[in-house]
């Protein structure tokens, strides 16, 4: 078709016992949206990394407007005319927006220079960025207009966007829909990866759907339900979560006027947080990344101790303890950072294991490590939690991030906690493993144990909370009953939202 | 067009044999080395891999020598691998030797000349203490004010080395040695020797507590939960907080651990192949565990392998400017070719490399 942009043809991509692209072919045409879907494993990354230039397939072939595409680093990419925007950014604290946008080119014009085209690009797509603000000081949706800003540089014919919204407020979100499809209207194709439906039938004009490697459909995203792509992905139905069950009890954690300062300079202080969690209940937190989300975390696992008296566990004050006292009764906490906070890359799923679960599960032994043990209780993650991977011995950074993901949730869920704090708890996972995280977390509240789920994504938010509150710059807003709330009262309560235009509708 | 691509996993075939191929390495360029100065290349790397352990003539002096040398560096060795699992950087424990020394032959020349079975034993825990104390200094100047352990641990080095100069010449001087510096004869009085257990091996206490150190540091770091706390640290310092690790009691441990074995290793010197204190006491030892400690790839049984085969190219090198008449200087770049292999190989265990360009679909 003289409309192609690109075209790939047969492409297979196999490493050592997985086969991640078997034969895959379709086409993006020019200018248009085109949506990626599939689980995690099923291949996309893979996909995307071939065309980008990161990962060279094994066979097939790529045309690009007619001519053979094959980038061998994302350098020739780039100038071939396509630009990718990664779900974890490659930026730079300490340095301004200007600087950052350099280190990423090629030929870096000069600086006064640069930061007139930063300014004409976020004008011409809506894009508001002021190119020497520090990038420490930017909250994730603006960090993520950077990136974009990067890539609009370049003037890309195709751009490819990995997960774009998982870190945006539903503000945030439309101002970059309304971005995407600016560009689609003056001509550059957009491949667009996501497992948020909902946002693909808004704004996709075709999807290709992959699972294990293979493409098993395509479809106009408009005229398919969201719930007829979930299966084509999974390939066969799922359970959304059960209604859940309202009968809270005694109060088992009980935070009080919980003040910290910040852990580092683009670290965010927390400010007089409160809140009871009961037994039986599922309390959710939502608010834009950069919030204090992480900080709550670190103050409730222990890895920070607070002022005596903030932190109380069934009556008792936890404060000054450690994480290893504090899950001795019953308070499990999982960080959102899956490589490198809850688990260590280079260790094996035995060895992540012990991580949190050493106590607990009395995988421990007069200091002794019981490996036998270890294994065992990895392997009951793995089996509960559909983990996939080879085997228990596998390193954690060889997993998927989702299957990562499925295992540090399920060490803590398989562990029966009597509280369990779980931060961004399916961040990157795929539908249907999402719905298994949140059943299960349903399931534990469902037993009688009391839960926070701290996450960015208002709709499992909805989902799965009784209560919601909104962190917004270390403060906690009060928490509302979730059958009482619109999504548009949960963006204005997460508030504070940086210089964002379409805020300012009427509540 | 060569590539390096990294393996999912390291390769447990490429951990073995590496080292291997970085002998045949080393043997080959060295030889080279060797031809171009006008030496015999197969003579050469015969008589320092082959001549101290097998020469009719010479082996029966420079065998024993072998575990002389190579206990007190697989000694120190162990214990520093431990902290730097933990990502904490002792390189001061040539300091921690010389007090461990200075420590443990002060507490036996206090009670000099009496003669007791308890003043070896009492001397070791001196020893070990000595070299403890030591190692407290960056720990807790780092536990308390954060300050980096490189550097504190690096300097003391050289206040260790006066003090050591200090004592020889004046508290521990030889009142018997007409006024040259250095100590009494430890290696002399029965109550302190540390003699050869086995005649002829070179075998001695310090030998032997490297060996123990060796299995104990397997188990520490393969069945303990201090030593899983100890990797996780090193691997992932917030996956360790999460998990509950205390980073301050971490680097307590590590130096503190390291150090005593340092000290110990001293100690055993003292009393044994270096017999007194002295000046010159400082022989390098506490830097060359450090080499020890990466080319045995922070592992008990590769250092034990690392300062075996350390302690062989000292010797055998030795034995080449004997008998060949080589130049030192071609000694040690022999043996910095022989460690740029070992580290250098290493590459292969992490990636895989591939050749023709990436393109080409």
């Amino acid at each position: 078709m003289p409309d192609d942009l690109l075209r790939l043809d047969g492409l297979t991509k196999a490493y050592p016992g997985v086969v991640a692209n078997d034969d895959v072919s379709f086409n993006i045409r020019e200018g248009e949206i085109h949506a990626l879907l599939g689980e995690n494993g099923a291949g996309k990354s893979t996909l995307v990394k071939m065309i980008y230039g990161l990962v060279k397939p094994d066979k097939g072939s790529m045309t690009l407007r007619g001519k053979p595409y094959t980038p061998s680093e994302p350098s020739a990419a780039r100038q071939a005319g396509v630009a990718m925007v990664f779900q974890h950014f490659s930026l730079f604290d300490a340095l301004d927006v200007a600087e950052n946008v350099a280190l990423g080119m090629e030929n870096p014009p000069k600086p006064r220079d640069l930061a007139r085209q930063i300014r004409e690009v976020s004008e011409t797509y809506g894009l508001p960025l002021d190119p020497s603000r520090t990038v420490g000081t930017l909250s994730a949706g603006e960090r993520q207009r950077v990136e974009i800003i990067r890539c609009l540089l370049q003037e890309p014919k195709l751009l490819i966007m990995d997960e774009p919204t998982s870190v945006l407020t539903p503000q945030e979100v439309e101002i970059l829909f309304e971005t995407l499809r600016k560009l689609k209207s003056e001509g550059t194709a957009i491949l667009y990866i996501s497992h948020k439906l909902e946002e693909i039938r808004a704004l996709c004009d075709h999807a290709t759907i992959l699972r294990l490697g293979k493409k098993v459909a395509t479809c106009t995203p408009s005229e398919t339900t969201a719930r007829a792509m979930a299966e084509m992905m999974v390939g066969s139905s799922f359970a959304s979560p059960a209604a859940k069950a309202k009968t809270p009890g005694e109060v088992l954690l009980r935070v009080d006027n919980l003040t910290m300062p910040a852990p580092g300079a683009f670290g965010t202080p927390l400010r007089g947080i409160s809140f009871e969690l009961r037994a039986g209940e599922v309390l959710g937190f939502g608010g834009v990344a950069g919030n204090g989300q992480d900080e709550l975390l670190l103050a409730l696992s222990g890895e920070r101790t607070t002022k005596r008296g903030t932190i109380w566990v069934k009556g008792a004050d936890v404060s000054r303890d450690g994480p290893v006292a504090r899950r001795a009764v019953g308070f499990l906490t999982a960080p959102e950072e899956r490589l490198g906070h809850a688990a260590a890359p280079n260790m094996s799923l035995t060895e992540n294991a012990v991580l949190t679960a050493g106590r607990r599960q009395r995988l421990v032994k007069n200091g002794f490590i019981n490996w036998k043990r270890a294994d065992g209780f990895a392997q009951d993650v793995i089996k509960r939690f559909d983990v996939r991977t080879p085997g228990t011995h596998v390193a954690a950074r060889a997993l998927s991030g989702g299957n990562l993901q499925k295992f540090v949730i399920g060490r803590e869920v398989a562990q029966n906690p009597d509280i369990l704090v779980v931060n961004q708890p399916t961040w990157g996972v795929d539908a249907a493993a999402a719905a298994a995280i949140r059943q299960a977390l349903l399931d534990l509240a469902a037993q009688g144990a009391a839960i926070l789920v701290v996450s960015q994504d208002l709709d499992e938010l909805m989902e799965i909370a009784d209560r919601f509150g909104a962190l917004n710059e270390g403060r906690l807003s009060a928490l509302k009953p979730v059958v009482d709330l619109s999504i548009d009262e949960i963006g204005l309560m997460m508030g504070g939202a940086h210089d964002m235009e379409v805020a300012h509708v009427d509540a | 067009m060569i590539r390096l691509e990294k393996r999912p996993q390291p390769s447990k075939a490429w951990t073995v044999a590496t080292p291997i191929l970085a002998v045949i390495l080393t043997m080959i360029f060295g030889g080279i080395m060797f031809g171009l100065i006008g030496t015999s290349p197969v003579e050469a790397i015969r008589t320092i891999f082959w001549d101290p352990l097998f020469h009719p003539q010479f082996s029966g002096f420079s065998r024993p020598q072998l575990l002389v040398k190579a206990g007190p560096l697989i000694l120190i060795a162990i214990g520093l691998s431990i902290g730097f699992r933990a990502g904490i950087w002792n390189i001061g424990a040539e300091g921690q030797y010389i007090m461990g020394a200075i420590c443990g032959a002060g507490a036996g020349l206090a009670l000099y000349p009496m003669e007791s079975a308890m003043i070896l034993p009492l001397m070791i825990v001196a020893g070990a203490l000595g070299g403890w104390a030591w190692a407290m200094i960056p720990a807790l100047l780092k536990v308390r004010f954060g300050t980096n352990e490189i550097l504190v641990s690096l300097m003391l080095v050289y206040v260790a080395e006066n003090i050591l100069a200090s004592v020889s010449s004046g508290l521990l001087r030889n009142p018997e040695g007409m006024g040259f510096p250095g100590s009494r004869n430890l290696s002399q009085w029965s109550s302190s020797q540390n003699l050869e257990l086995i005649p002829n091996t070179g075998m001695h206490l310090g030998v032997l507590a490297a060996f123990i150190a060796v299995i104990l540091a397997y188990v520490l770091l393969t069945r303990h939960i201090q030593g899983y706390n100890i990797r996780l640290t090193g691997e992932a310092p917030r996956a360790a907080k999460f998990s509950g690790v205390s980073p301050a009691r971490t680097i307590l441990f590590c130096l503190g651990l390291a150090g005593a074995l340092a000290g110990m290793a001293g100690l055993f010197e003292v009393t044994g192949p270096a017999g007194q204190i002295s000046i010159d006491f400082g022989s390098g030892y506490g830097f060359t565990a450090i080499i020890v400690a990466f080319l045995g790839r922070l592992h008990p049984v590769g250092i034990l392998l690392a300062g075996l085969l350390m302690a062989l190219t000292y010797i055998g090198g030795e034995l080449a400017q004997l008998m060949l008449g080589v130049p030192g200087a071609s000694i040690q770049l022999f043996q910095g070719m022989l460690l740029f292999f070992l580290l250098g190989v290493d590459v292969l265990t992490n990636y895989r490399v591939r050749f023709g360009a990436a393109e080409v679909a």
